[in-house]
């Protein structure tokens, strides 16, 4: 399992990986917005936190339906599948997604302080809205994995993920920018959206890798 | 060890390929399917490996040593693809699928070096010609220990020297007890295989 998320960090670091795309496009969304808001500072610190969790979504989104086409185009998935008495197919999907949330999502967790001074943020919600993206983002992965999974064997499937998890993501959303108020805001609460998205995020660690693994036993052939 | 297949039928897109098929192949014997394109060659193979669901019949291995519990977990399958990855290095992509797949009695050096490639295993698989793609995926199946090989047009793409080469590795894989059910259109040089002709596509 070590060596499957060795092999998948590397692949999505070596060239052609995709893994710095996520970071651009995030960098691109969030350094637009000052422009097309205007110069009013008040505004901009105000719809920071969801304009992050916008962006941070949108880009993680992105890779997603690379997650397993990959290794369908060269006959990898059939191995994996076929290991799965060795090691158990949600298993291997789990330690996936861990590899592709490292590569590709955890940077845009790291870059968001950076992005958050973009939208004259004040400390304490840079710092909660960093706090809720890494709780919040393995749960947008995770669920991706079930629409990278059904949508493997489709040769341009990646829109297509998109669309069919975005209804699922929408919670992670909404816990994850008013965690993020939360902190600021003085009647709004930080810990129970924040404890809610901790919850959403383990649900669907277990229940994600689960519902791909069925989808993608059946979509061999 | 046997593997059996009884009244075995195998169908591709709802259309039915091949049916009632009957074969048994114990320790030490080989299989060649052999039949046109189109005749289900591949599709018994991926059903044999647990990839595809038989239409019909059963199929069982017999007396698998302890450590695989069904016949999937028994069995390499060498298919049409490599399953290798282009940007890792060959040592990077064999050391995968050895740590993957369990330890065998080969190392990588040692299993580069039974496929002539002990030099290149540094270099990126992208980089191979296709006979030498197709031989780091023989290389493969001698890192890790699985009684049962499946090979789907093994020597596709090698000369004739790695045929003859391959043909060795079968035949000492034979020797040690294993079973080997191979679809091919030439043959692989195993003496005293049996055959099994699919007809042609309907």
């Amino acid at each position: 399992m070590g060596a499957l998320f060795l092999r998948d960090v590397r692949l999505g670091l070596r060239a052609g990986g995709g893994a710095l795309v996520g970071i651009l496009f995030f960098l691109a969304v969030i350094a637009v917005v000052p422009f097309g808001v205007g110069p009013d500072l008040k505004l901009l610190s105000r719809i920071g936190a969801a304009m992050l969790w916008i962006g941070a979504l949108l880009a993680t989104l992105l890779g997603l339906d690379r997650l397993f086409q990959a290794d369908r185009d060269d006959g990898s998935l059939d191995l994996l599948i076929m290991a799965s008495d060795r090691h158990m197919l949600p298993l291997t999907i789990l330690i996936k997604c861990l590899a592709h949330w490292t590569v590709s999502v955890l940077p845009l967790v790291i870059a968001s302080p950076l992005l958050g001074l973009f939208m004259n943020m004040e400390a304490a919600a840079i710092g909660a809205t960093a706090l809720t993206l890494l709780v919040g983002t393995p749960a947008i992965t995770l669920i991706g994995a079930v629409g990278a999974a059904v949508a493997v064997s489709l040769p341009r499937g990646g829109l297509l993920v998109s669309v069919i998890i975005l209804p699922l993501t929408i919670p992670v959303l909404i816990f994850g920018v008013s965690a993020s108020y939360g902190a600021v805001e003085d009647p709004a609460p930080f810990l129970a959206p924040f404890l809610i998205l901790a919850a959403i995020t383990l649900f669907f660690a277990v229940l994600g890798p689960i519902a791909a693994a069925a989808a993608l036993r059946s979509s061999a052939d | 060890m046997r593997l059996i297949a009884e009244n075995l039928g195998g169908e591709r897109g709802g259309e039915l390929l091949f049916s009632g098929l009957h074969f048994a192949v114990s320790s030490g014997e080989a299989l060649m399917v052999t039949g046109p394109n189109g005749s289900g060659k591949s599709t018994l193979l991926r059903i044999i490996a647990g990839l595809l669901v038989q239409a019909e019949g059963m199929l069982r291995l017999e007396g698998a040593p302890a450590a695989f519990e069904g016949l999937t977990a028994a069995a390499h399958y060498l298919g049409h693809l490599n399953a290798m990855k282009p940007v890792l290095s060959v040592g990077e992509n064999l050391h995968f699928w050895q740590s993957f797949n369990g330890q065998g009695q080969y190392s990588i050096a040692e299993a580069l070096d039974y496929v002539s490639l002990g030099e290149i295993g540094h270099l990126p698989f992208g980089y191979l010609s296709t006979g030498q793609k197709r031989r780091v995926s023989i290389a493969r199946l001698l890192v890790s220990d699985r009684p049962v090989w499946l090979l789907d047009e093994p020597t596709a793409g090698l000369d004739k020297a790695s045929e003859t080469q391959f043909t060795g590795l079968m035949r000492g894989h034979l020797t040690s007890g294993g079973i080997i059910v191979a679809a091919t259109h030439l043959p692989l040089g195993l003496e005293g295989s049996k055959e099994l002709a699919l007809g042609a596509a309907a």
